[in-house]
């Protein structure tokens, strides 16, 4: 009898769990939905009624009216892609080297250095942001890319992210027996240690990508000229006056601008969620 | 061969030479020319000279005494607020039912992936999507308030300033509830099982295991989600400058957005922008020192606490002796 009424009190609850859990999930996609759905609907149809379960048939007008005013999606993914490449490379190969010199050597400076990296940890780039702009116009890099893909090869958080995994899974006989192959410590680093680190760099590859993708504040005071904005700085212009009733054009230049993250994130989504998860345990 | 050894330390020093190198020249030469812009007459879009200022602390008192400084920081604080509670009282509630063994919720691998979907996208493509989906008089909310009958007519939500902290506040939950749900269930998953299969036996309830085991479990992780979030809070930029640009009436400026339109708009006022900086610095600075002290090496603390507790013990012995 009470096993029978905890069963039926533990079923109400799961019905509880599921009916909440669906509530967040359809939260999460509705406002996407309603975006990809408007971006190939007319903008009569979206006056009419702004929410649509299905597409409609204006995707190529909606494309021509947002490509025939500011907005140019092919120039925005390139400058994006290039950065965000560039930046993720940087990221993850000097990470890599970084902590492979807090790992396997034992210097006087190494743990003072760890300790600096942790205390540089969570400087935000808007402190820094007035004194950074005013160098690169000094020397002439506003409108450059390199100051949006340089400054990734100091990445604090994914070195130590890199040392974490470098501690836990690297012998240091790996390396001895190296040297005693007669190889270079730099070549080892990039024939032996770097395979080794595969995974841990395949996710911090996917974090430096979608970080850099979505980084707003750095480009939008470096980058003036239009042949050099990001996707990001592209979205802007759609909250210009020129794009006021051209609620379709909106929404396909918003569309545009994510899709490559939607289409990294259900393919490696059970990567991304197995990364954020081991990069919070820092104990 | 015997004998014959190297010292290998000076690659630890060359292969760090990069990331010194990289930081020095795009992080700590950017933050004291910031620091030294503070005290500045620089100002001006093509402007290049650079003078001291006779007053040198006089963009900081000029900062301090605008109200639309004090208020750019008491909106970011408020929008924090409005974003933080909902979003750890929701990701624990989640967090507790996934890792529950009772309720072995299927599906979870689907839920997690499309709850934590948003904080992956773009925050600017976010704030101009939630701008076009709150739209007046016609936009997707509206017209499912309407349709609903939950309002008779449409709302502007652009335009009060409630509504428009609410909503940049509601994207920042929703933004990321989802990773906060990821780390909490790790870090749940870290507590060893016997400690909840102990107190199952002992009969305990639900909530008596979440209050007494789960939660003094996480300390940690929620001090450290915490002042994560404190200092991504500080930093909140892309959403309230793309969403309603700090408006209306500076109801969502935040410090960020401050900054930036100090430097990037109206009379380029770098100096001021610089010394504005440099206090969200100093704040966001506190911040970090509590979680570099919470986070220190756990088994220190132990060893100071298990110091105390000999002393203490000693000094009850000694009492004890003395009676």
């Amino acid at each position: 009898m009470m096993n029978h009424s905890m069963s039926a009190a533990t079923n109400v609850m799961k019905t509880v769990i599921y009916i909440v859990c669906i509530f967040f999930a359809v939260l999460s996609i509705f406002p996407f939905w309603i975006m990809f759905m408007n971006a190939t609907r007319g903008t009569f149809e979206i006056q009419q009624n702004s929410i649509a379960f299905f597409p409609s048939t204006h995707l190529i007008s909606n494309f021509k009216i947002l490509t025939g005013k500011s907005f140019n999606p092919l120039v925005g993914f390139m400058n994006s892609m290039l950065i965000s490449s560039g930046a993720t490379f940087c990221a993850v190969y000097f990470s890599s080297l970084t902590a492979f010199a807090l790992v396997a050597y034992s210097w006087k400076m190494r743990q003072p250095f760890f300790t600096f990296i942790m205390a540089v940890l969570m400087i935000p780039a808007q402190v820094s942001g007035i004194g950074f702009y005013q160098f690169m116009y000094r020397i002439g890099w506003t409108n450059s890319l390199w100051p949006l893909i340089l400054p990734a090869i100091a990445s604090p958080a994914v070195v130590f992210f890199m040392r974490q995994y470098l501690l836990a899974t690297l012998s240091l006989d790996v390396v001895n027996s190296a040297r005693i192959d007669g190889s270079g410590e730099f070549a080892t680093f990039n024939r032996i240690i770097l395979p080794i680190m595969k995974p841990a760099m395949a996710t911090q590859a996917i974090f430096s990508f979608v970080f850099s993708w979505n980084e707003l504040f750095r480009p939008l005071i470096l980058l003036t000229d239009n042949e050099k904005y990001t996707m990001p700085i592209m979205v802007s212009l759609l909250r210009g006056d020129i794009y006021k009733t051209e609620y379709g054009s909106v929404y396909l230049g918003l569309s545009l601008t994510v899709l490559p993250l939607f289409i990294i994130y259900f393919l490696l989504s059970k990567y991304i969620i197995e990364g954020v998860a081991l990069g919070s345990i820092k104990e | 061969m015997a004998g014959k050894s190297i010292s290998y330390a000076r690659y630890g020093y060359i292969f760090s030479v990069p990331f010194v190198v990289a930081f020095l020249i795009f992080s700590f030469y950017p933050i004291v020319y910031t620091i030294f812009i503070g005290f500045t007459d620089l100002k001006g879009l093509i402007n290049t000279e650079i003078n001291i200022l006779s007053e040198p602390l006089r963009n900081f008192r000029t900062i301090l005494s605008m109200d639309s400084f004090k208020k750019s920081l008491s909106n970011t604080v408020i929008i924090w607020i409005f974003n933080f509670i909902p979003q750890i009282t929701i990701a624990f509630l989640l967090a507790a039912w996934f890792t529950n063994r009772r309720f072995r919720v299927k599906g979870q691998g689907v839920f997690k992936v499309l709850i934590y979907m948003p904080n992956i996208i773009t925050a600017a493509t976010i704030a101009m999507l939630f701008y076009s989906l709150f739209g007046y008089p016609k936009g997707p909310i509206n017209d499912a308030f309407m349709q609903f009958g939950i309002t008779t007519e449409p709302l502007n939500f652009h335009l009060q300033k409630w509504t428009a902290r609410g909503v940049v506040a509601f994207i920042q939950f929703w933004m990321w509830y989802g990773h906060t749900m990821i780390v909490l269930i790790a870090g749940v998953l870290g507590i060893s099982p016997t400690l909840f299969e102990a107190a199952e036996i002992d009969g305990a309830s639900a909530s008596q295991i979440f209050f007494k085991i789960t939660l003094p479990s996480l300390k940690t992780i929620v001090i450290y989600t915490l002042v994560t979030s404190m200092i991504g809070g500080m930093q909140m930029f892309d959403i309230p400058k793309l969403f309603l640009l700090g408006g209306p009436d500076n109801a969502t400026l935040t410090t960020s957005v401050f900054i930036y339109n100090q430097a990037f708009s109206g009379s380029y006022f770098y100096n001021r922008a610089a010394a504005a900086s440099m206090i969200m610095f100093v704040i966001i600075s506190i911040l970090s020192a509590i979680i570099f002290f919470t986070l220190r090496d756990k088994e220190e603390i132990q060893l100071q606490r298990k110091k105390r507790a000999r002393i203490k013990a000693a000094k009850l012995a000694e009492r004890g002796l003395a009676v």
